[in-house]
């Protein structure tokens, strides 16, 4: 029972934020409620018992890609009635995108057994249980095997789109002072100071 | 039904054994007297941490610290409490009321909610969770939205830039407690923080993790804004950051969420290099004391770190510390994880190899 009221209660919340995150006015409670979203969203992994999966979902979208979102989103200005207005016109496309996708979900739903025929036993086969072996050891032993190439892979997508964000927002400006520690520390005194008696009266030539 | 109810009671009240109360009531009972097992000596820790870092200031710079009120101002922690209680909470006009007000109540209960997984002892631990260390990463990375949350509630220009400095500062210094976090488990292999404080590390993976040590240090001072990295209250240039238009309460928990954040990394330290509840350098006679007791002192040992260096370094300038962050800490934690990784590795030693 206590894991209904858990589910009901996480789902439910879950929902409404994600509603609220596209139908709130302010840019900013969008992002707080897409915070919340996410956090019910690890809420329901932990329930399924995938702990580590919940976890790196908090810290990897609420730590770090939400904090990024707050950051630009709080220091953008935005022109409310602009937005409504470009609304009408791309809300068809948005629609017709809107459709596709949950076209696929119901025919994925739907052909699923052919889609994977291998599935079906697979989720049949007894899970070694909890106690065993822990969640993270259970996803290392996968990933650093059977899917090593592809794990790889990812990590060097990520790679070349690091790369590329630094490419294109790295550009040398001229006139910049920089600070250079290393020429800090090595200046010498002797080189950048003059010290010259001045009678009074005579100035400095 | 508990065995430790008296069989009087229960002829009184039956009900009290009846199904719900053994399956529902009696474990939210039970859970409740630990946390407050474990909260109550944390706040008063923290109060008393208020009072310590006075004095520890004080005595550094050959002044007397607070001294008036109690023995040795002992009671200064509560006047000062009870004078901010006593304050009117002043919410601005232009202010998001419940996001302002939202603010400083997450950070402070996200200070605490981290504790659940710290052990304090062998098996005193509230939620003995396989993934601790991933836990108290995700809980200490969510602290940036207090005080991003405040900066921008408050609907002022100097608080906005203080959260905004605090919320890239934060970001910043996160990276590295993760890399250092790493290099720890691959000594451990475990995510468990019990098995971590457990697990039996030759001597010179001790010293491999040495540096690591430092840098954590470094960047909790960052992670919990202090000096030398407490730009985002930089008083001289932002009046006084993300908590300006704060008062009374409100501004009570942020100080306060501040105070217990500082004690958070310094159990965290505790846990992940210094052993714990476990008697220091292993040395058997000393096992006699209480661990509890062995492990407030190595969390003392480390918050004096954090007072000492707010009394004795001057704050960092915003480029520094950023270059601090990203173009030291980074490509030298990231170095050393590989350099862990394979010295454990040629000898053999990881965890879970034999």
């Amino acid at each position: 029972m206590i894991e209904a009221i858990f589910f009901y209660a996480f789902a439910a919340v879950l929902l409404l934020s994600a509603v609220m995150v596209i139908s709130a006015r302010n840019p900013v409670h969008s992002v707080l409620f897409l915070i919340l979203a996410f956090f019910n969203a690890a809420g329901l992994f932990v329930m399924l018992g995938a702990e580590f999966i919940a976890m790196i979902l908090v810290i990897v979208y609420v730590g770090a890609v939400a904090v990024l979102f707050l950051f630009v989103v709080m220091m953008l200005d935005i022109d409310f009635n602009e937005l409504r207005r470009g609304m009408k016109q791309s809300a068809p496309i948005g629609a017709l995108v809107g459709g596709i996708l949950l076209g696929e979900f119901v025919w994925m739903y739907l052909t699923w057994p052919e889609l994977a025929p291998d599935m079906q036993e697979k989720i049949s086969q007894p899970m070694p249980h909890a106690e065993a072996v822990s969640n993270t050891h259970a996803l290392g032993r996968i990933l650093y095997t059977d899917y090593v190439y592809l794990f790889q892979l990812a990590g060097l997508i990520l790679l070349v789109a690091m790369i590329g964000a630094i490419v294109l927002t790295l550009r040398s400006r001229p006139g910049l002072r920089r600070q250079s520690v290393s020429a800090q520390v090595s200046r010498n005194p002797k080189d950048v100071l003059k010290v010259e008696k001045i009678s009074t009266g005579s100035g400095v030539s | 039904m508990p065995a430790y109810l008296p069989q009087k009671m229960l002829e009184w009240f039956p009900w009290l054994a009846s199904e719900f109360f053994v399956l529902y009531v009696w474990p939210v009972v039970g859970i409740s007297l630990a946390i407050l097992a474990l909260v109550v000596p944390l706040i008063v820790a923290m109060a008393y941490l208020t009072y310590a870092e006075r004095k520890v200031l004080a005595a550094m710079q050959l002044r007397q610290g607070p001294m008036m009120v109690g023995p040795f101002g002992l009671l200064q922690p509560l006047a000062d409490g009870l004078k901010l209680l006593g304050k009117e909470t002043i919410i601005p006009r232009g202010a998001n009321r419940f996001i302002f007000v939202m603010a400083p109540m997450l950070t402070f209960m996200l200070a605490l909610v981290a504790w659940a997984v710290i052990p304090v002892n062998a098996g005193w631990v509230l939620a003995d969770i396989n993934v601790g260390i991933l836990y108290l990463f995700a809980i200490s990375s969510l602290g940036v939205y207090g005080i991003l949350m405040a900066g921008w509630a408050s609907n002022s220009r100097y608080a906005f830039l203080g959260g905004l400095r605090s919320a890239a500062q934060m970001v910043s210094y996160e990276v590295s407690i993760g890399l250092v976090l790493v290099t720890v488990l691959l000594t451990t292999g475990s995510l468990n923080l019990t098995d971590i404080v457990m697990a039996e590390r030759p001597f010179w993976v001790d010293l491999l993790l040495f540096p690591m040590f430092i840098v954590f240090v470094i960047s909790a001072l960052a992670e919990t804004n202090r000096a030398p990295f407490d730009l985002p209250e930089g008083e001289s240039e932002l009046v006084g950051g993300y908590n300006v238009e704060y008062s009374s309460m409100t501004f009570a928990l942020f100080f306060l969420g501040e105070y217990m954040n500082m004690i958070l990394m310094s159990g965290m330290t505790a846990v992940l290099f210094m052993g714990g509840w476990l008697p220091p350098f292993g040395i058997e006679a000393l096992a006699a004391v209480p661990g509890v007791i062995w492990f407030a002192l190595k969390v003392c040992f480390v918050l004096f770190i954090f007072l000492w260096a707010r009394a004795t370094l001057p704050r960092y300038r915003y480029d520094q510390l950023m270059r601090l962050g990203w173009k030291v800490f980074l490509p030298l934690t990231l170095l050393w994880v590989v350099v862990v990784a394979g010295a454990l590795l040629y000898n053999n030693a990881l965890p879970g190899m034999e």
